[in-house]
Protein backbone atom coordinates (compact mmCIF):
# COMPACT_ATOMS: atom_id res chain seq x y z
CA UNK A 1 0.00 0.00 0.00
CA UNK A 2 2.76 2.34 1.08
CA UNK A 3 4.85 1.33 -1.93
CA UNK A 4 1.93 2.00 -4.28
CA UNK A 5 1.48 5.40 -2.75
CA UNK A 6 5.15 6.15 -3.24
CA UNK A 7 5.01 5.03 -6.88
CA UNK A 8 1.90 7.11 -7.51
CA UNK A 9 3.45 10.11 -5.84
CA UNK A 10 6.69 9.72 -7.78
CA UNK A 11 4.83 9.31 -11.04
CA UNK A 12 2.82 12.48 -10.46
CA UNK A 13 5.98 14.35 -9.53
CA UNK A 14 7.55 13.23 -12.81
CA UNK A 15 4.45 14.23 -14.73
CA UNK A 16 4.49 17.69 -13.18
CA UNK A 17 8.24 18.06 -13.71
CA UNK A 18 8.09 17.03 -17.38
CA UNK A 19 5.10 19.24 -18.14
CA UNK A 20 6.37 22.18 -16.15
CA UNK A 21 9.92 22.13 -17.50
CA UNK A 22 8.71 22.23 -21.09
CA UNK A 23 6.25 25.00 -20.31
CA UNK A 24 8.93 26.91 -18.42
CA UNK A 25 11.23 26.80 -21.43
CA UNK A 26 8.48 27.87 -23.78
CA UNK A 27 7.68 30.83 -21.60
CA UNK A 28 11.37 31.67 -21.36
CA UNK A 29 11.63 31.64 -25.14
CA UNK A 30 8.60 33.82 -25.40
CA UNK A 31 9.65 36.42 -22.85
CA UNK A 32 13.20 37.12 -23.86
CA UNK A 33 11.74 38.77 -26.92
CA UNK A 34 9.46 41.01 -24.83
CA UNK A 35 12.24 41.92 -22.42
CA UNK A 36 14.64 42.84 -25.23
CA UNK A 37 12.08 44.69 -27.38
CA UNK A 38 13.95 48.01 -27.21
CA UNK A 39 17.31 46.52 -28.25
CA UNK A 40 15.80 44.24 -30.90
CA UNK A 41 13.94 47.24 -32.32
CA UNK A 42 17.23 49.01 -32.98
CA UNK A 43 18.52 46.04 -34.99
CA UNK A 44 15.34 45.32 -36.94
CA UNK A 45 14.38 48.81 -38.07
CA UNK A 46 16.14 51.84 -39.59
CA UNK A 47 18.34 53.68 -37.09
CA UNK A 48 16.27 56.89 -37.41
CA UNK A 49 12.98 55.13 -36.59
CA UNK A 50 13.04 56.34 -32.95
CA UNK A 51 9.86 55.55 -30.95
CA UNK A 52 8.32 53.83 -33.95
CA UNK A 53 10.94 51.07 -33.74
CA UNK A 54 9.78 50.21 -30.21
CA UNK A 55 6.10 50.31 -31.17
CA UNK A 56 6.74 48.17 -34.26
CA UNK A 57 8.75 45.69 -32.21
CA UNK A 58 5.97 45.58 -29.63
CA UNK A 59 3.58 44.97 -32.54
CA UNK A 60 5.72 41.99 -33.63
CA UNK A 61 5.70 40.86 -29.99
CA UNK A 62 1.91 41.24 -29.91
CA UNK A 63 1.57 39.28 -33.18
CA UNK A 64 2.97 36.26 -31.36
CA UNK A 65 0.19 36.57 -28.81
CA UNK A 66 -2.53 37.14 -31.36
CA UNK A 67 -1.87 33.84 -33.18
CA UNK A 68 -1.92 31.83 -29.97
CA UNK A 69 -5.66 31.06 -30.25
CA UNK A 70 -4.99 29.59 -33.72
CA UNK A 71 -2.25 27.43 -32.21
CA UNK A 72 -4.79 26.38 -29.58
CA UNK A 73 -7.16 25.24 -32.33
CA UNK A 74 -4.55 23.45 -34.44
CA UNK A 75 -2.69 21.70 -31.63
CA UNK A 76 -5.73 21.33 -29.40
CA UNK A 77 -7.44 19.36 -32.16
CA UNK A 78 -4.30 17.29 -32.63
CA UNK A 79 -4.08 16.64 -28.89
CA UNK A 80 -7.68 15.44 -28.71
CA UNK A 81 -7.12 13.20 -31.75
CA UNK A 82 -3.66 11.66 -31.32
CA UNK A 83 -2.96 12.32 -27.66
CA UNK A 84 -1.50 14.88 -25.29
CA UNK A 85 2.07 13.61 -25.15
CA UNK A 86 3.12 13.81 -28.80
CA UNK A 87 1.30 17.06 -29.38
CA UNK A 88 3.06 19.00 -26.72
CA UNK A 89 6.34 17.43 -27.80
CA UNK A 90 5.81 18.93 -31.24
CA UNK A 91 4.97 22.37 -29.83
CA UNK A 92 8.20 22.30 -27.84
CA UNK A 93 10.34 21.59 -30.93
CA UNK A 94 8.65 24.37 -32.92
CA UNK A 95 9.03 26.83 -30.10
CA UNK A 96 12.69 26.06 -29.41
CA UNK A 97 13.62 26.02 -33.10
CA UNK A 98 12.06 29.37 -33.87
CA UNK A 99 13.62 31.00 -30.80
CA UNK A 100 17.07 29.75 -31.76
CA UNK A 101 16.64 31.12 -35.29
CA UNK A 102 15.62 34.57 -34.00
CA UNK A 103 19.08 34.71 -32.42
CA UNK A 104 20.61 34.25 -35.88
CA UNK A 105 18.60 36.81 -37.86
CA UNK A 106 20.83 39.48 -39.49
CA UNK A 107 20.10 43.12 -38.71
CA UNK A 108 18.22 45.70 -40.79
CA UNK A 109 21.54 47.12 -41.95
CA UNK A 110 22.46 43.76 -43.53
CA UNK A 111 19.20 42.59 -45.12
CA UNK A 112 16.81 45.54 -44.86
CA UNK A 113 13.14 44.90 -44.17
CA UNK A 114 13.67 41.16 -44.58
CA UNK A 115 14.96 41.27 -40.97
CA UNK A 116 11.68 42.31 -39.27
CA UNK A 117 9.68 40.13 -41.68
CA UNK A 118 11.71 37.02 -40.79
CA UNK A 119 11.44 37.76 -37.10
CA UNK A 120 7.69 38.26 -37.49
CA UNK A 121 7.37 34.83 -39.17
CA UNK A 122 9.40 33.14 -36.40
CA UNK A 123 7.41 35.00 -33.79
CA UNK A 124 4.20 33.68 -35.36
CA UNK A 125 5.55 30.12 -35.15
CA UNK A 126 6.42 30.74 -31.48
CA UNK A 127 2.92 32.00 -30.80
CA UNK A 128 1.29 29.04 -32.58
CA UNK A 129 3.43 26.57 -30.63
CA UNK A 130 2.73 28.26 -27.31
CA UNK A 131 -0.98 28.15 -28.18
CA UNK A 132 -0.75 24.39 -28.31
CA UNK A 133 1.57 23.88 -25.38
CA UNK A 134 -0.24 25.13 -22.34
CA UNK A 135 -3.53 23.28 -22.86
CA UNK A 136 -1.61 20.06 -23.35
CA UNK A 137 0.47 20.46 -20.21
CA UNK A 138 -2.49 21.50 -18.03
CA UNK A 139 -4.69 18.69 -19.35
CA UNK A 140 -1.88 16.15 -18.98
CA UNK A 141 -1.26 17.04 -15.32
CA UNK A 142 -4.95 17.40 -14.46
CA UNK A 143 -5.71 13.97 -15.90
CA UNK A 144 -3.00 12.48 -13.69
CA UNK A 145 -3.94 14.39 -10.52
CA UNK A 146 -5.71 12.60 -7.66
CA UNK A 147 -9.13 13.68 -6.42
CA UNK A 148 -9.26 16.96 -4.57
CA UNK A 149 -5.74 17.99 -5.56
CA UNK A 150 -6.19 19.18 -9.11
CA UNK A 151 -5.81 22.83 -8.17
CA UNK A 152 -2.66 22.06 -6.23
CA UNK A 153 -1.00 19.95 -8.95
CA UNK A 154 -1.90 22.13 -11.93
CA UNK A 155 -0.75 25.23 -10.06
CA UNK A 156 2.83 23.99 -10.50
CA UNK A 157 2.41 24.51 -14.23
CA UNK A 158 1.08 27.97 -13.48
CA UNK A 159 4.34 28.86 -11.77
CA UNK A 160 6.26 28.21 -14.98
CA UNK A 161 4.96 31.24 -16.82
CA UNK A 162 6.36 33.39 -14.05
CA UNK A 163 9.52 31.34 -13.61
CA UNK A 164 10.11 31.52 -17.38
CA UNK A 165 9.97 35.28 -17.11
CA UNK A 166 12.26 35.09 -14.09
CA UNK A 167 14.73 32.90 -15.96
CA UNK A 168 14.68 35.13 -19.02
CA UNK A 169 15.32 38.27 -16.95
CA UNK A 170 18.05 36.48 -14.99
CA UNK A 171 19.90 35.32 -18.12
CA UNK A 172 19.55 38.74 -19.73
CA UNK A 173 21.00 40.51 -16.69
CA UNK A 174 23.77 37.92 -16.31
CA UNK A 175 24.75 38.13 -19.98
CA UNK A 176 24.68 41.90 -19.91
CA UNK A 177 26.81 42.08 -16.78
CA UNK A 178 29.30 39.57 -18.17
CA UNK A 179 29.92 41.17 -21.55
CA UNK A 180 29.02 44.81 -20.81
CA UNK A 181 26.11 46.98 -21.86
CA UNK A 182 27.54 48.09 -25.22
CA UNK A 183 28.49 44.61 -26.37
CA UNK A 184 25.13 43.32 -25.20
CA UNK A 185 23.26 45.95 -27.21
CA UNK A 186 25.45 45.19 -30.23
CA UNK A 187 25.42 41.39 -30.42
CA UNK A 188 25.04 39.95 -26.88
CA UNK A 189 21.24 40.15 -26.99
CA UNK A 190 21.39 37.11 -29.29
CA UNK A 191 22.88 34.88 -26.56
CA UNK A 192 19.63 34.34 -24.56
CA UNK A 193 17.91 33.28 -27.82
CA UNK A 194 20.69 30.85 -28.78
CA UNK A 195 20.92 29.39 -25.27
CA UNK A 196 17.33 28.22 -25.43
CA UNK A 197 18.28 25.32 -27.71
CA UNK A 198 20.13 23.62 -24.83
CA UNK A 199 17.14 23.90 -22.54
CA UNK A 200 14.80 22.57 -25.22
CA UNK A 201 17.06 19.53 -25.78
CA UNK A 202 16.85 18.59 -22.10
CA UNK A 203 13.10 19.03 -22.04
CA UNK A 204 12.53 16.91 -25.17
CA UNK A 205 14.59 14.13 -23.61
CA UNK A 206 12.45 14.17 -20.45
CA UNK A 207 9.16 14.37 -22.29
CA UNK A 208 10.00 11.48 -24.60
CA UNK A 209 10.20 9.23 -21.55
CA UNK A 210 6.70 10.09 -20.35
CA UNK A 211 3.56 8.01 -20.92
CA UNK A 212 0.28 9.19 -22.41
CA UNK A 213 -2.43 10.54 -20.05
CA UNK A 214 -4.34 7.61 -18.42
CA UNK A 215 -7.71 9.26 -19.01
CA UNK A 216 -6.99 9.78 -22.69
CA UNK A 217 -5.55 6.27 -23.05
CA UNK A 218 -8.73 4.80 -21.52
CA UNK A 219 -10.87 6.83 -23.88
CA UNK A 220 -8.79 5.73 -26.85
CA UNK A 221 -8.93 2.06 -25.83
CA UNK A 222 -12.70 2.30 -25.60
CA UNK A 223 -12.84 3.98 -29.01
CA UNK A 224 -14.51 7.08 -27.55
CA UNK A 225 -12.17 9.82 -28.75
CA UNK A 226 -13.81 12.61 -30.67
CA UNK A 227 -13.78 12.34 -34.46
CA UNK A 228 -13.95 16.10 -34.84
CA UNK A 229 -12.99 18.00 -31.67
CA UNK A 230 -13.34 21.43 -33.30
CA UNK A 231 -16.89 20.74 -34.39
CA UNK A 232 -17.84 19.28 -31.01
CA UNK A 233 -16.27 22.16 -29.11
CA UNK A 234 -17.70 25.03 -31.04
CA UNK A 235 -20.81 23.78 -32.80
CA UNK A 236 -22.45 22.06 -29.85
CA UNK A 237 -24.21 24.73 -27.85
CA UNK A 238 -23.63 22.91 -24.53
CA UNK A 239 -19.86 23.16 -25.01
CA UNK A 240 -19.65 26.44 -26.86
CA UNK A 241 -21.56 28.30 -24.14
CA UNK A 242 -18.95 27.08 -21.64
CA UNK A 243 -16.13 28.24 -23.94
CA UNK A 244 -17.69 31.72 -24.00
CA UNK A 245 -18.25 31.70 -20.24
CA UNK A 246 -14.64 30.67 -19.59
CA UNK A 247 -13.41 33.46 -21.85
CA UNK A 248 -15.53 36.37 -20.67
CA UNK A 249 -15.94 35.36 -17.04
CA UNK A 250 -12.40 34.25 -16.26
CA UNK A 251 -9.54 34.16 -18.78
CA UNK A 252 -10.16 37.64 -20.19
CA UNK A 253 -9.76 39.29 -16.77
CA UNK A 254 -7.01 36.90 -15.78
CA UNK A 255 -5.05 37.75 -18.94
CA UNK A 256 -5.00 41.51 -18.35
CA UNK A 257 -4.14 41.15 -14.66
CA UNK A 258 -1.28 38.80 -15.59
CA UNK A 259 0.27 41.06 -18.21
CA UNK A 260 -0.22 44.26 -16.25
CA UNK A 261 1.57 42.87 -13.21
CA UNK A 262 4.35 41.01 -14.96
CA UNK A 263 4.96 43.00 -18.11
CA UNK A 264 3.44 46.43 -18.09
CA UNK A 265 4.84 47.19 -14.64
CA UNK A 266 8.41 46.72 -15.82
CA UNK A 267 7.80 48.47 -19.13
CA UNK A 268 6.23 51.40 -17.24
CA UNK A 269 9.10 51.66 -14.78
CA UNK A 270 11.65 51.64 -17.58
CA UNK A 271 9.97 53.75 -20.26
CA UNK A 272 7.74 56.14 -18.29
CA UNK A 273 9.58 56.43 -14.97
CA UNK A 274 12.98 56.20 -16.74
CA UNK A 275 14.29 53.77 -14.18
CA UNK A 276 17.72 52.28 -14.75
CA UNK A 277 17.66 49.12 -16.97
CA UNK A 278 18.98 46.79 -14.27
CA UNK A 279 17.05 48.39 -11.44
CA UNK A 280 13.65 47.94 -13.11
CA UNK A 281 14.50 44.30 -13.80
CA UNK A 282 15.76 43.60 -10.29
CA UNK A 283 12.53 45.04 -8.87
CA UNK A 284 10.51 42.63 -10.99
CA UNK A 285 12.82 39.73 -10.17
CA UNK A 286 12.48 40.24 -6.41
CA UNK A 287 8.73 40.66 -6.69
CA UNK A 288 8.39 37.48 -8.75
CA UNK A 289 10.67 35.54 -6.44
CA UNK A 290 8.57 36.34 -3.36
CA UNK A 291 5.23 35.94 -5.10
CA UNK A 292 5.78 32.69 -7.02
CA UNK A 293 4.98 30.32 -4.09
CA UNK A 294 1.53 31.89 -3.96
CA UNK A 295 0.60 30.22 -7.26
CA UNK A 296 0.71 26.91 -5.44
CA UNK A 297 -0.88 28.32 -2.28
CA UNK A 298 -3.87 29.73 -4.15
CA UNK A 299 -4.08 26.65 -6.39
CA UNK A 300 -4.23 24.36 -3.35
CA UNK A 301 -6.64 26.68 -1.54
CA UNK A 302 -8.97 26.61 -4.56
CA UNK A 303 -9.31 22.83 -4.04
CA UNK A 304 -10.94 23.62 -0.70
CA UNK A 305 -12.94 26.83 -1.24
CA UNK A 306 -13.56 26.76 -5.01
CA UNK A 307 -11.84 28.53 -7.87
CA UNK A 308 -14.20 31.38 -8.62
CA UNK A 309 -13.90 33.85 -5.75
CA UNK A 310 -10.13 33.61 -5.49
CA UNK A 311 -9.79 34.56 -9.15
CA UNK A 312 -12.41 37.33 -9.01
CA UNK A 313 -10.89 38.86 -5.86
CA UNK A 314 -7.54 39.10 -7.65
CA UNK A 315 -9.19 40.94 -10.55
CA UNK A 316 -11.13 43.27 -8.22
CA UNK A 317 -8.01 44.29 -6.30
CA UNK A 318 -6.35 45.08 -9.63
CA UNK A 319 -9.25 47.29 -10.71
CA UNK A 320 -9.13 49.17 -7.40
CA UNK A 321 -5.39 49.58 -6.95
CA UNK A 322 -3.70 49.83 -10.37
CA UNK A 323 -4.12 53.58 -10.75
CA UNK A 324 -2.94 54.54 -7.22
CA UNK A 325 0.08 52.22 -7.58
CA UNK A 326 1.17 53.61 -10.96
CA UNK A 327 0.51 57.18 -9.81
CA UNK A 328 2.92 56.52 -6.95
CA UNK A 329 5.52 55.17 -9.41
CA UNK A 330 5.31 58.46 -11.32
CA UNK A 331 5.39 60.69 -8.24
CA UNK A 332 8.33 58.86 -6.67
CA UNK A 333 10.47 59.11 -9.79
CA UNK A 334 9.58 62.63 -10.88
CA UNK A 335 13.14 63.91 -10.46
CA UNK A 336 12.51 67.05 -12.50
CA UNK A 337 10.30 68.35 -9.69
CA UNK A 338 12.78 67.40 -6.97
CA UNK A 339 16.03 68.45 -8.54
CA UNK A 340 15.92 72.18 -7.82
CA UNK A 341 16.27 71.86 -4.06
CA UNK A 342 17.56 68.38 -3.45
CA UNK A 343 20.60 67.93 -5.68
CA UNK A 344 23.59 67.29 -3.44
CA UNK A 345 26.20 66.25 -5.99
CA UNK A 346 26.60 66.72 -9.71
CA UNK A 347 29.23 65.06 -11.84
CA UNK A 348 31.44 67.02 -14.20
CA UNK A 349 29.36 67.67 -17.33
CA UNK A 350 30.33 65.71 -20.42
CA UNK A 351 29.84 67.99 -23.40
CA UNK A 352 29.67 66.88 -27.02
CA UNK A 353 29.33 69.22 -29.97
CA UNK A 354 28.22 68.02 -33.39
CA UNK A 355 27.62 70.08 -36.51
CA UNK A 356 25.40 68.69 -39.25
CA UNK A 357 27.09 68.63 -42.67
CA UNK A 358 23.90 69.36 -44.54
CA UNK A 359 21.88 71.83 -42.43
CA UNK A 360 24.82 73.32 -40.50
CA UNK A 361 22.72 72.91 -37.31
CA UNK A 362 24.95 72.57 -34.28
CA UNK A 363 23.88 70.12 -31.58
CA UNK A 364 25.41 70.40 -28.11
CA UNK A 365 24.74 67.49 -25.76
CA UNK A 366 25.54 67.93 -22.07
CA UNK A 367 25.33 64.91 -19.82
CA UNK A 368 25.39 65.31 -16.03
CA UNK A 369 24.95 62.65 -13.40
CA UNK A 370 23.12 64.02 -10.35
CA UNK A 371 22.53 62.63 -6.86
CA UNK A 372 19.73 63.77 -4.59
CA UNK A 373 19.60 64.13 -0.81
CA UNK A 374 17.06 61.31 -0.64
CA UNK A 375 19.60 58.85 -2.07
CA UNK A 376 18.18 58.86 -5.57
CA UNK A 377 20.34 59.53 -8.61
CA UNK A 378 19.77 60.09 -12.31
CA UNK A 379 21.38 61.20 -15.54
CA UNK A 380 20.29 64.47 -17.10
CA UNK A 381 20.96 65.03 -20.79
CA UNK A 382 20.50 68.52 -22.17
CA UNK A 383 20.38 68.78 -25.93
CA UNK A 384 20.71 72.25 -27.41
CA UNK A 385 20.15 72.65 -31.12
CA UNK A 386 21.23 75.90 -32.75
CA UNK A 387 19.86 76.10 -36.32
CA UNK A 388 22.46 76.78 -38.99
CA UNK A 389 20.08 79.16 -40.72
CA UNK A 390 20.81 82.52 -39.04
CA UNK A 391 17.35 83.84 -39.97
CA UNK A 392 15.63 81.29 -37.73
CA UNK A 393 18.43 80.96 -35.20
CA UNK A 394 16.32 80.33 -32.08
CA UNK A 395 18.14 77.68 -30.05
CA UNK A 396 16.03 74.74 -28.97
CA UNK A 397 16.79 73.14 -25.58
CA UNK A 398 15.57 69.68 -24.58
CA UNK A 399 16.16 68.05 -21.21
CA UNK A 400 15.86 64.29 -20.89
CA UNK A 401 16.09 62.19 -17.73
CA UNK A 402 17.38 58.63 -17.77
CA UNK A 403 18.97 55.91 -15.59
CA UNK A 404 17.00 56.90 -12.51
CA UNK A 405 18.13 54.98 -9.44
CA UNK A 406 15.95 54.88 -6.35
CA UNK A 407 16.80 55.42 -2.70
CA UNK A 408 16.81 52.25 -0.58
CA UNK A 409 13.41 52.89 1.00
CA UNK A 410 11.72 53.74 -2.29
CA UNK A 411 13.37 50.73 -3.91
CA UNK A 412 11.87 48.41 -1.29
CA UNK A 413 8.50 50.08 -1.63
CA UNK A 414 8.63 49.61 -5.42
CA UNK A 415 9.40 45.92 -4.91
CA UNK A 416 6.42 45.63 -2.55
CA UNK A 417 4.10 47.35 -5.01
CA UNK A 418 5.20 45.14 -7.90
CA UNK A 419 5.01 42.14 -5.54
CA UNK A 420 1.40 43.10 -4.78
CA UNK A 421 0.64 43.12 -8.51
CA UNK A 422 2.28 39.72 -8.99
CA UNK A 423 0.35 38.45 -5.97
CA UNK A 424 -2.85 39.38 -7.81
CA UNK A 425 -1.45 37.41 -10.76
CA UNK A 426 -1.08 34.36 -8.54
CA UNK A 427 -4.69 34.73 -7.36
CA UNK A 428 -6.12 34.83 -10.86
CA UNK A 429 -3.67 32.43 -12.47
CA UNK A 430 -3.02 29.81 -9.77
CA UNK A 431 -6.45 28.16 -9.92
CA UNK A 432 -7.29 28.76 -13.58
CA UNK A 433 -5.88 25.57 -15.12
CA UNK A 434 -7.98 23.43 -12.79
CA UNK A 435 -10.99 25.67 -13.42
CA UNK A 436 -10.69 25.28 -17.21
CA UNK A 437 -9.99 21.54 -17.15
CA UNK A 438 -13.12 20.95 -15.07
CA UNK A 439 -15.37 22.79 -17.52
CA UNK A 440 -14.92 20.39 -20.44
CA UNK A 441 -15.15 16.63 -21.13
CA UNK A 442 -12.03 14.59 -21.97
CA UNK A 443 -12.84 14.11 -25.69
CA UNK A 444 -12.59 17.81 -26.42
CA UNK A 445 -10.79 19.14 -23.34
CA UNK A 446 -7.50 20.08 -25.03
CA UNK A 447 -9.29 22.01 -27.79
CA UNK A 448 -12.02 23.57 -25.67
CA UNK A 449 -9.90 24.85 -22.81
CA UNK A 450 -7.04 26.06 -25.01
CA UNK A 451 -9.10 28.52 -27.01
CA UNK A 452 -10.54 30.67 -24.18
CA UNK A 453 -7.23 30.48 -22.35
CA UNK A 454 -5.26 31.81 -25.29
CA UNK A 455 -7.78 34.44 -26.35
CA UNK A 456 -7.82 35.63 -22.75
CA UNK A 457 -4.07 35.59 -22.32
CA UNK A 458 -2.82 35.97 -25.87
CA UNK A 459 -5.21 38.60 -27.15
CA UNK A 460 -6.57 40.44 -24.11
CA UNK A 461 -3.45 40.01 -22.00
CA UNK A 462 -0.80 40.09 -24.70
CA UNK A 463 -2.13 43.36 -26.04
CA UNK A 464 -1.75 45.14 -22.67
CA UNK A 465 1.78 46.52 -23.29
CA UNK A 466 1.00 47.40 -26.90
CA UNK A 467 -2.43 49.03 -26.39
CA UNK A 468 -1.39 50.74 -23.16
CA UNK A 469 1.78 52.16 -24.78
CA UNK A 470 -0.17 53.20 -27.87
CA UNK A 471 -2.92 54.93 -25.87
CA UNK A 472 -0.44 56.68 -23.57
CA UNK A 473 1.56 57.96 -26.56
CA UNK A 474 -1.23 60.10 -28.01
CA UNK A 475 -1.41 63.79 -27.27
CA UNK A 476 -3.91 64.64 -24.55
CA UNK A 477 -3.39 61.38 -22.70
CA UNK A 478 -1.61 60.99 -19.38
CA UNK A 479 0.94 58.27 -18.51
CA UNK A 480 -1.86 56.51 -16.64
CA UNK A 481 -4.28 56.50 -19.58
CA UNK A 482 -3.05 53.13 -20.78
CA UNK A 483 -4.28 51.52 -17.57
CA UNK A 484 -7.92 52.00 -18.53
CA UNK A 485 -7.59 49.06 -20.87
CA UNK A 486 -6.73 46.37 -18.25
CA UNK A 487 -9.03 48.00 -15.68
CA UNK A 488 -12.01 48.01 -18.06
CA UNK A 489 -11.49 44.43 -19.24
CA UNK A 490 -11.02 43.13 -15.67
CA UNK A 491 -14.16 44.97 -14.50
CA UNK A 492 -16.33 43.33 -17.19
CA UNK A 493 -14.83 39.94 -16.39
CA UNK A 494 -15.61 40.38 -12.67
CA UNK A 495 -19.30 41.09 -13.39
CA UNK A 496 -19.64 38.14 -15.77
CA UNK A 497 -17.70 35.80 -13.49
CA UNK A 498 -19.62 36.81 -10.36
CA UNK A 499 -23.02 36.42 -11.97
CA UNK A 500 -22.63 33.43 -14.28
CA UNK A 501 -19.85 31.18 -12.97
CA UNK A 502 -20.54 28.69 -10.20
CA UNK A 503 -18.07 28.35 -7.35
CA UNK A 504 -17.46 24.64 -7.48
CA UNK A 505 -14.65 22.12 -7.38
CA UNK A 506 -15.27 19.18 -9.67
CA UNK A 507 -14.42 15.96 -7.84
CA UNK A 508 -13.30 14.08 -10.92
CA UNK A 509 -12.44 14.86 -14.50
CA UNK A 510 -13.21 11.28 -15.54
CA UNK A 511 -16.18 11.19 -17.91
CA UNK A 512 -18.99 8.73 -17.48
CA UNK B 1 -30.49 35.53 -10.02
CA UNK B 2 -31.95 34.23 -13.27
CA UNK B 3 -33.51 37.60 -14.05
CA UNK B 4 -30.19 39.39 -13.42
CA UNK B 5 -28.45 36.95 -15.76
CA UNK B 6 -31.14 37.60 -18.35
CA UNK B 7 -31.03 41.40 -18.08
CA UNK B 8 -27.25 41.43 -18.18
CA UNK B 9 -27.52 39.21 -21.27
CA UNK B 10 -29.16 42.16 -22.98
CA UNK B 11 -26.28 44.39 -21.82
CA UNK B 12 -23.71 42.03 -23.36
CA UNK B 13 -25.64 41.91 -26.62
CA UNK B 14 -25.58 45.69 -26.80
CA UNK B 15 -22.01 46.02 -25.51
CA UNK B 16 -20.52 43.92 -28.36
CA UNK B 17 -21.40 46.33 -31.20
CA UNK B 18 -20.86 49.35 -28.93
CA UNK B 19 -17.23 48.31 -28.33
CA UNK B 20 -16.62 47.93 -32.05
CA UNK B 21 -18.16 51.34 -32.80
CA UNK B 22 -16.09 52.85 -29.97
CA UNK B 23 -12.90 51.33 -31.38
CA UNK B 24 -13.69 52.61 -34.88
CA UNK B 25 -14.40 56.08 -33.49
CA UNK B 26 -11.20 55.99 -31.44
CA UNK B 27 -9.18 54.83 -34.44
CA UNK B 28 -10.58 57.66 -36.57
CA UNK B 29 -9.81 60.21 -33.85
CA UNK B 30 -6.38 58.94 -32.81
CA UNK B 31 -4.98 58.43 -36.28
CA UNK B 32 -5.79 62.09 -36.91
CA UNK B 33 -3.93 63.40 -33.87
CA UNK B 34 -0.97 61.01 -33.90
CA UNK B 35 2.31 62.74 -33.27
CA UNK B 36 4.90 62.85 -36.04
CA UNK B 37 7.01 60.03 -34.58
CA UNK B 38 3.96 57.83 -34.08
CA UNK B 39 2.57 58.73 -37.49
CA UNK B 40 5.50 56.96 -39.14
CA UNK B 41 4.47 53.67 -37.56
CA UNK B 42 1.38 53.16 -39.73
CA UNK B 43 -1.05 53.80 -36.92
CA UNK B 44 -3.90 53.12 -39.32
CA UNK B 45 -2.55 49.61 -39.81
CA UNK B 46 -2.25 49.03 -36.05
CA UNK B 47 -5.78 50.19 -35.38
CA UNK B 48 -7.10 48.08 -38.26
CA UNK B 49 -5.47 45.01 -36.71
CA UNK B 50 -6.90 45.82 -33.29
CA UNK B 51 -10.40 46.27 -34.73
CA UNK B 52 -10.08 43.11 -36.82
CA UNK B 53 -9.10 41.09 -33.75
CA UNK B 54 -11.90 42.43 -31.61
CA UNK B 55 -14.70 41.95 -34.17
CA UNK B 56 -14.96 38.14 -33.64
CA UNK B 57 -14.50 38.58 -29.88
CA UNK B 58 -17.34 41.10 -29.73
CA UNK B 59 -19.44 38.74 -31.88
CA UNK B 60 -18.73 36.12 -29.21
CA UNK B 61 -19.90 38.58 -26.55
CA UNK B 62 -23.17 39.08 -28.43
CA UNK B 63 -23.67 35.29 -28.65
CA UNK B 64 -22.84 35.01 -24.95
CA UNK B 65 -25.47 37.67 -24.23
CA UNK B 66 -28.00 35.83 -26.39
CA UNK B 67 -27.36 32.59 -24.50
CA UNK B 68 -27.76 34.43 -21.19
CA UNK B 69 -30.97 36.04 -22.42
CA UNK B 70 -32.25 32.59 -23.44
CA UNK B 71 -31.51 31.23 -19.95
CA UNK B 72 -28.71 28.90 -21.06
CA UNK B 73 -26.66 29.82 -17.98
CA UNK B 74 -29.48 29.44 -15.45
CA UNK B 75 -28.43 25.87 -14.73
CA UNK B 76 -24.86 24.89 -15.45
CA UNK B 77 -23.67 21.27 -15.73
CA UNK B 78 -22.34 19.75 -12.50
CA UNK B 79 -18.83 18.94 -13.69
CA UNK B 80 -17.91 17.18 -16.88
CA UNK B 81 -20.07 14.13 -16.20
CA UNK B 82 -23.20 15.96 -17.40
Amino acid sequence: MSSNKNNESQSITQVIAASSLGTLIEWYDFYIFGSLAVIIGHHLFPSDAGASALINTLAIFAAGFIVRPFGALVFGRLGDLVGRKYTFLLTLVLMGGSTFLIGLIPSYESIGYAAPILVLILRLVQGLALGGEYGGAATYVAEHAPKGKRGFYTSWIQTTATLGLFLSLGIIILTKNLIGAEEFADWGWRIPFLLSILLVGVSIYIRLKMHESPVFTKLKTEGKISANPLKESFQKKANFKMVLLALFGATMGQGVVWYTGQFYAQSFLENTCKLDFNESRYILLWAILFATPFFVIFGAWSDKVGRKWIMLTGMLLGVLFYRPIYQYFIDATNVKEMSKTEVVTSSEPIIKLEVSDTSQDSVTTTTIHKSLASGMSYTETQTKVVPGDVLVAIPELKVAISEVKLSSNTYILFILLVFFQVLLVTMVYGPIAAFLVELFPTQIRYTSMSLPYHIGNGVFGGLVPFIATLVASYSGSTPLSGLWYPIGIAAISIIIGAVYIENKVDKTVMDK
Amino acid sequence: MSSIKKILGLVWMILGPVIILFLIQQAYEKIGIAEVGIDKTNTALQWSIIILIFIPICAGLVIFGKYAWDGEYDKLPEGVED
